[in-house]
């Protein structure tokens, strides 16, 4: 190994990426996008100082309610055609709907637990966690036993070869659009929550409720009713990442699917300085260490690189993420500090 | 007399939320367990199903020899994980790596099971329970000094070593200590490594080994200097750093510990009762232990009988799906609503009534508060 020139190999390695740019970008925007609309959604939350960690659990739910819905509109309503872009049916689009409701519900017990009852957020986004692993596993394992039919599934976008076979940015093309609904709307949300919270007033007020409740509060801002409104609509977009894991990049519900999906968007929150764009970076960049292995699997690189790179043991690209994460909160790269007020329950001044 | 009246007040000031909570958690399992049987083809109204399940809960509980066994199978673990995720707790720290921890501990010992093949029991069972407390300690501790070094706080980097761990243990076990030859990736037995059995079927020594570490923690909180210390950090790190204490290394040794326990958990468990890893081991004890721990309100007696209780649910789980058919799942359904009540305790005692009842879970109110702007010096 040690005689063949570094350099070399690293040329030979870019020009393997570059080879497969197509491939890598296409698979990691599938993987980013669950991560991103999670860590979105921490964006949104912490951005107004309310600390959520219950991202899995609202994934969860959300992944699960978006399927039973499904299930359950096709038995009452019958199949139908589905359209063909994207292939939407009715009852696709009701479990889409029953999912955001549910993440919203979801979000909205974190809200009550961290706003009005001033509870500890960590302990609120573990019970978070806790109830919808346990309640969307006991749920399964009573519907399951049926095996019902599911609503199936969104379709990607079919991107003509001419296109997607341009030079330079037909591969970007074909990443961001070979995808389906949730997908697509999801790089849409990104560019919305990035203007909206650096560029409105909505969103100055959020980062102020976020720095310094007290301030704003005395230049009448209802700290209260913002981080309300704030933690139950950024649920949302976390049910849009787990509806994703159920109707887009499956088309069923397993126990348990999020896999950890909510905790990894946590990390590209925090890697992405809790900026809606940083975020989904962030994701993009963990995703595109699983979508290289997956690469790397399909496509063995030729000579020495091909053999040092298929003895990387996989579980290597798995921990790349929480590692990167844990390297950036030491400050040893750069350094990532969360919002003021981030965790801190809000208590009004009494009016006396 | 009067002093009797006292303590017994006192007592219910302690326990009535709690004991209101499980009780509550337990009528709301029941609303469930009505609510979801319309789900069952074929079923027919029936409102004694939550009685039969629970019925079937407590046998498998307690109902026999073999359940009460099983009861103390399933706490050691939750008990030795939650003692240590409590001292946190005392010193302000919420460690969410139990389960990290845990794992690490687990693979640490069947691994050292493994070199220590043929050395007999003697040596063999204290240097790999040794060797999981060191994994755990060292995955504790790597928060904890974080924490100290940057103030990278211990609950997202806690969370992001849990998946490190599930890693790290998945290499491992499909890797150096693969079973030669083995269809799955599976390590080998742990051979002489085995924890002796004790009582019943598969009552290890473990449970032992967990109910020792109750007396020893509550000394160390309660009378000793360092435990004071950790107390002190915890309530108000500030003043005890005027006090002349050294909260960084309060911190970093508090996680240390924590991490210790639970790795003892994990080096029980695999020693006591699968005597093997697999690729895919999984548990929940690490987020358990966290419920444990609040609903023992960081203290070691608390926290025992807490454990006896979730350890009894766990037990006598298998049994209400098997009679019941309610999924085991409903356990942790139970547990998310025992916490909840706990959680919103000012709510519970307004509504009813509990004048005593005190609303904090300890020290806990002083850890998510530090999240945006620690600086701990």
């Amino acid at each position: 190994m040690t005689d063949i020139p570094v350099l070399g190999v690293i040329l030979q390695f870019l020009g393997y990426l570059l080879d497969q740019l197509p491939f890598i970008a296409h698979a990691a925007v599938a993987v980013a996008i669950p991560i991103a609309l999670a860590a979105m959604c921490g964006v949104m939350c912490e951005r107004s100082g309310v600390v959520n960690i219950g991202l899995e659990g609202i994934m969860l739910t959300s992944a699960f309610v978006a399927w039973i819905a499904g299930v359950v509109a096709l038995s009452v309503l019958g199949p139908s055609t589905p359209t063909p872009v994207f292939g939407i049916t009715l009852p696709l689009l009701i479990g889409l709907v029953a999912a955001i409701l549910a993440g919203m519900a979801m979000s909205a017990i974190h809200a009550w637990l961290a706003i009005t009852v001033r509870a500890d957020q960590i302990i609120s986004g573990v019970i978070i966690n806790i109830a919808a692993a346990g309640l969307t596993g006991y749920l399964n394992t009573l519907i399951s036993k049926q095996s019902p039919l599911g609503a199936g599934g969104f379709t990607p976008l079919s991107i003509p070869a001419s296109v997607s076979s341009l030079p330079v940015v037909g591969w970007l093309i074909n990443a961001i659009f070979a995808q389906g609904p949730i997908a697509i709307s999801a790089f849409a949300i990104m560019i919305v929550l990035q203007v909206y919270l650096f560029r409105t007033r909505w969103g100055l007020r959020t980062r102020a409720v976020g720095e310094h409740p007290r301030a704003a509060e005395t230049v009448g801002i209802n700290v209260v009713r913002l981080r309300y409104r704030n933690v139950i609509l950024s649920g949302a977009l976390a049910a849009l990442g787990g509806a994703y894991l159920s109707m887009e990049l499956t088309t069923s519900f397993q126990a348990n699917m999020t896999a950890g999906r909510g905790f990894i968007g946590l990390a590209a929150m925090i890697v992405g300085r809790w900026s809606p764009v940083g975020a989904f970076g962030a994701a993009l960049l963990f995703a595109s260490s699983r979508a290289v292995s997956q690469a790397i699997l399909f496509t063995k690189p030729a000579g020495g690189l091909g053999e040092f790179l298929g003895s990387i043991p996989p579980q290597v690209y798995d921990a790349l993420p929480y590692l990167v994460t844990i390297v950036i909160l030491a400050g040893l790269i750069g350094r990532s500090i969360p919002p003021a007020a981030d965790g801190q329950p809000y208590e009004r001044e009494a009016a006396s | 007399m009067n002093r009797a009246r006292q303590l017994l007040l006192q007592a219910w000031a302690t326990l009535a939320l709690p004991f209101v909570a499980i009780l509550l958690a337990l009528v709301a399992g029941a609303v469930v367990i009505i609510l979801s049987s319309a789900l069952v083809p074929g079923h027919t109204f029936d409102p004694s199903l939550p009685i039969t399940a629970y019925q079937a809960l407590f046998q498998g509980s307690l109902g026999s020899d073999n359940a009460r066994v099983e009861t103390l199978v399933q706490a050691a673990p939750l008990l030795l994980a939650a003692l240590g995720i409590g001292l946190g707790f005392k010193a302000g720290l919420f460690n969410i790596g139990g389960q990290g921890q845990f794992l690490m501990g687990a693979v640490a010992s069947v691994a050292a099971a493994g070199a220590l093949k043929g050395d007999g029991p003697l040596v063999a069972i204290p240097l790999s329970l040794l060797a999981g407390c060191v994994a755990g300690a060292l995955w504790g501790f790597i928060p904890g000094f974080l924490k100290a070094l940057s103030g990278a706080h211990e609950v997202v980097t806690t969370i992001m070593l849990n998946f490190v761990a599930l890693a790290l243990l998945s290499y491992l076990v499909a890797g150096p200590l693969r079973l030669a030859k083995s269809p799955q990736p599976v390590t080998a037995a742990v051979g002489d490594a085995a924890l002796p059995i004790i009582m019943g079927r598969d009552g290890h020594i473990g449970i032992i080994i967990a109910a020792v570490a109750v007396p020893i923690v509550w000394f160390l909180l309660f009378r000793t200097t360092l435990g004071f210390q950790i107390r002190a950090v915890g309530a108000n790190p500030d003043a005890s750093r005027y006090a002349g204490m050294k909260p960084r290394r309060m911190i970093m040794l508090t996680m240390t510990v924590a991490g210790l326990f639970a790795g003892l958990a994990g080096a029980g468990n695999v020693l006591g009762i699968n005597h093997q890893m697999s690729a895919t081991f999984s548990t929940t004890v690490g987020f358990d232990a966290i419920t444990v721990a609040l609903l023992g309100r960081s203290h070691p007696i608390g926290i025992l009988l807490a454990s006896l209780l979730f350890g009894g649910m766990r037990a006598g789980a298998a049994l209400m799906q098997i009679k019941a058919g309610v999924p085991v799942e409903l356990v942790d359904v139970v547990q998310s609503i025992i916490l909840l009540f706990l959680v919103a305790s000012p709510i519970v005692r307004r509504v009813l009534r509990l004048r005593g009842a005190k609303a904090n879970l300890g020290t806990t109110d002083t850890i998510s508060r530090t999240y945006g702007s620690e600086v701990i010096r």
